[in-house]
């Protein structure tokens, strides 16, 4: 008995001690810091940084707040439920967070929550539709146009299809692509046809097949999707999926990939071309500026190529064709410009016909049901209604294999 | 004779373990104090090590992940730390019966699911059409008949065919789940989500949304303490759970007891289910429970089927887990240190029973040399 009195005894006194360590190192911290903006953001991630999704939102996070000098905290692994709504109320309660971003789509509704409790708090939200009709002045929607890189990141696909025709490796005909997407949603189907297109504008022959896992990152499924794909005759693949399953299965297969969030080049060096990302830094720091200068955010916040929001990766020239630099650099001037219009309704066809009008879901409901008039001028206006995708059209050359999802 | 007690002092171990029933109850909890100090101790120094934080500094954080701002008056994260206590403890409470029994009940989770779903169903497909009141009550039933039946079936086989429970147990959680993964299919569209529903929810206590789910777990707790020790069920439970022979030999319709008890287990699990559907979310996932079904088998164990000491167990796991997360999210560690981090702390809580229920001891060197 004796021995365990003094074994707890010890015990509280090396806790005492321990705590009399911290409490003085804290203060020699609080005399050494640089003095900060009072200002905090709050983070909220889907999963954590082995999610290549996620990890792009967590690595602009981190360079935007350093940019504008602020501290920031963060939640990973939310998902898109009420836990959503606990961190949010986790971050503003214990952390003291003046700003809340969420990063997936299905955190909306449970952000809104805690936006309609919080008023003098902001909250913003990427790849969201309901900013614009929810009516909170403090909940905001962000995307970027993406499929102006997903367009680039065709071009680039295009000409590696070209050179496999010119080498003799593949016919004309035989130019398919394989692409494995996640739902059959706006933001999926948005992506895939710019990336067709872009593919298209080089390559006239190409067709394309799609298959859907059914969950945003399951590297299990990504991989077999890709590896069935690749069965199934695609002599190149891209995805819109946020596992590494899709690349590898392309690195083992020596089938060459055009990737998405990010580099893959360091798993995959022999058949990763380029990937196409959205850099959410350029909108972190916009959101930082307007809440510390105490001007309002926008509703709607599409970022463009202009402003820094649609990136590619340096290009892998050891797989990619030869002047596909050069010819990225030509492309995107010409989208800079607006010479270059991705959806430009010439360039494909719906059942065999030129597309001149349609109605697309950009209030969203339950029902979807299309409300507003997207085509002006032989262009279908993607992200210009709301930043949102909500391009949904079914174009000819591309196959779903199938719509389970 | 000399020769043959030589041999077996070479033989005798260095010590040996032996079975105490001795101990005093104070110092059985002092020993648990202590395991759980040790392990929450032996963790701040690894998240000290990872995360060049002091012991001080890792506490605060942890308090401020619990509490939030409560000095300054901001109690919302107290009444969300309570709002957890009370999910888990439901659950820890509705196995206690089974236990008791010595029916391993693994089934929590899918029949919390269960009743979470009887409510969600109710909740989409007659909230625009019932009048608030009488809604409210067929949510109720249906969530505790969801999860009662889904507790009743594995109890059936038991009883008529001695299935092995455990395992039964087990597999009806992944049928609730793949139910659930199928419905929000249904119902989620292509977002896979089923938006938050604004009918059937439970009512708010002035301006707390909490609170109607803590008074009833409060009750529930009171309720079941009384069950277990005053009532002749909880007594027959007791019975079958020490042998089933003497139940039987003293008229005891094991059975009966056996279904019923399941029953009530389900029951509660179902309600634990509508508190976190009706009550709490307003939605359903497959993670709705996240995995509290599993834990609260240990709050069960943990507080010795008393439903007053698994107040306190649950509470501080809680403690814990949200502690630790923030800990894992202030620090940039992953999201898994607070899984790890508890995994530690339960570990050595269980590891202590054995120094409560043995006592190990040692040869005597002395009493060798007077041999």
């Amino acid at each position: 008995m004796k021995k365990l009195l003094s074994l707890v005894l010890v015990a509280v006194m090396m806790l005492t001690m321990l705590a009399a360590c911290g409490t003085q190192k804290e203060n020699d911290g609080a005399q050494g810091d640089a003095p900060k903006s009072s200002l905090k953001v709050g983070f909220i991630f889907l999963h954590d940084e082995n999610s290549t999704y996620d990890k792009n939102f967590m690595d602009a996070a981190k360079e935007a707040c350093e940019t504008m000098n602020v501290e920031y905290a963060q939640k990973t692994q939310i998902p898109e439920s009420t836990a959503c709504y606990d961190a949010a109320v986790e971050l503003i309660e214990s952390d003291g967070c003046d700003i809340i971003f969420a990063d997936s789509f299905g955190h909306e509704a449970f952000l809104m929550q805690a936006a309609e409790e919080y008023p003098d708090i902001q909250f913003c939200h990427a790849t969201g539709t309901q900013a614009h009709t929810a009516g909170l002045d403090n909940f905001h929607n962000a995307f970027a146009s993406i499929y102006q890189g997903r367009y680039l990141a065709g071009v680039a696909a295009g000409m590696k299809l070209n050179e496999m025709i010119a080498a003799g490796e593949i016919t004309a005909e035989e130019a398919k692509m394989g692409y494995v997407g996640a739902f059959t949603f706006a933001e999926v189907i948005s992506g895939y046809t710019s990336f067709y297109l872009g593919a298209k504008s080089v390559c006239p022959s190409v067709t394309m097949d799609v298959k859907f896992t059914g969950s945003w990152y399951d590297e299990q499924k990504e991989k077999e999707a890709a590896n069935s794909l690749i069965g199934g005759g695609c002599v190149l693949i891209s995805q819109h999926a946020d596992s590494m399953g899709a690349p590898t299965a392309c690195e083992t297969a020596g089938v060459p990939n055009v990737s998405y969030n990010g580099s893959t080049v360091a798993a995959c060096p022999n058949t990763f071309i380029v990937s196409s990302r959205i850099n959410w830094a350029p909108y972190f720091e916009y959101m930082i500026k307007c809440v510390a200068d105490g001007t309002a955010i926008d509703t709607d916040w599409t970022g463009t190529l202009e402003t820094g929001s649609v990136v590619l990766t340096d290009v892998n020239e050891a797989v990619a064709a030869e002047g596909t630099v050069a010819k990225l650099e030509e492309v995107k001037a010409a989208l800079n410009d607006g010479s270059l219009q991705v959806f430009d309704t010439a360039n494909f066809t719906v059942g065999g016909e030129t597309l001149t009008s349609y109605t697309a879901d950009v209030d969203t409901d339950d029902a979807f049901t299309p409300d507003t008039e997207v085509i002006e001028g032989g262009v279908f206006y993607e992200s210009k209604f709301r930043s949102g995708p909500y391009f949904d059209v079914r174009i000819d050359g591309i196959t779903l294999l199938d719509e389970a999802y | 004779m000399a020769d043959k007690t030589m041999v077996k002092h070479h033989h005798e171990p260095l010590f040996h373990v032996a079975k105490r029933d001795d101990m005093i109850w104070w110092k059985a909890w002092l020993i648990r104090c202590a395991a759980i100090l040790l392990s929450v101790f032996v963790m701040s120094l690894v998240s000290m090590a990872l995360t060049e934080k002091t012991l001080f500094e890792t506490l605060e954080i942890m308090y401020r992940g619990v509490f939030g701002r409560i000095e300054e008056g901001s109690t919302v994260m107290l009444w969300k730390y309570l709002q957890q206590i009370a999910i888990l403890l439901c659950l820890a409470l509705a196995l206690t019966p089974a236990f008791k029994m010595k029916f391993w009940n693994c089934g929590a989770e899918g029949q919390a699911l269960i009743g979470g779903l009887g409510a969600m169903v109710v909740m989409i497909e007659l909230g625009p059409k019932l009048p608030y009141g009488v809604l409210m009550v067929v949510i109720v039933v249906v969530s505790i008949l969801a999860g009662a039946i889904w507790g009743l079936i594995p109890a059936v086989f038991k009883a008529f065919f001695n299935t092995n429970e455990t395992l039964f147990t087990l597999m009806m959680n992944y049928i609730a789940t793949q139910i659930i993964a199928y419905y929000v299919y249904i119902k989620g569209g292509g977002s896979n989500v089923i938006q938050p529903v604004e009918f059937g929810n439970f009512p708010k206590i002035g301006d707390n949304k909490y609170l109607i789910n803590i008074l009833i777990v409060a009750i529930l707790t009171v309720v079941m303490y009384l069950y277990l020790r005053y009532s002749k069920q909880g007594y027959e439970i007791s019975v079958v759970g020490e042998s089933q022979n003497t139940a039987r030999y003293i008229g005891i319709n094991v059975k009966k007891v056996i279904i019923r008890t399941m029953c009530i287990s389900g029951a509660l699990c179902g309600v634990a289910g509508l508190l976190l559907v009706s009550g709490t979310d307003h939605t359903i996932r497959t993670d709705t429970v996240g995995g509290q079904g599993f834990t609260a088998i240990m709050m069960s164990w943990l507080g010795q089927f008393n439903p007053f000491i698994m107040v306190i167990m649950t509470a501080l796991i809680i403690f814990l887990k949200l502690g630790a997360g923030k800990v894992a999210d202030t620090c940039r560690l992953n999201a898994s240190f607070a899984d790890i981090f508890i995994g530690v702390v339960i570990l050595c809580v269980v590891g202590c029973e054995f120094f409560i229920r043995y006592t190990i001891k040692f040869r005597h060197r002395k009493k060798e040399g007077n041999v």
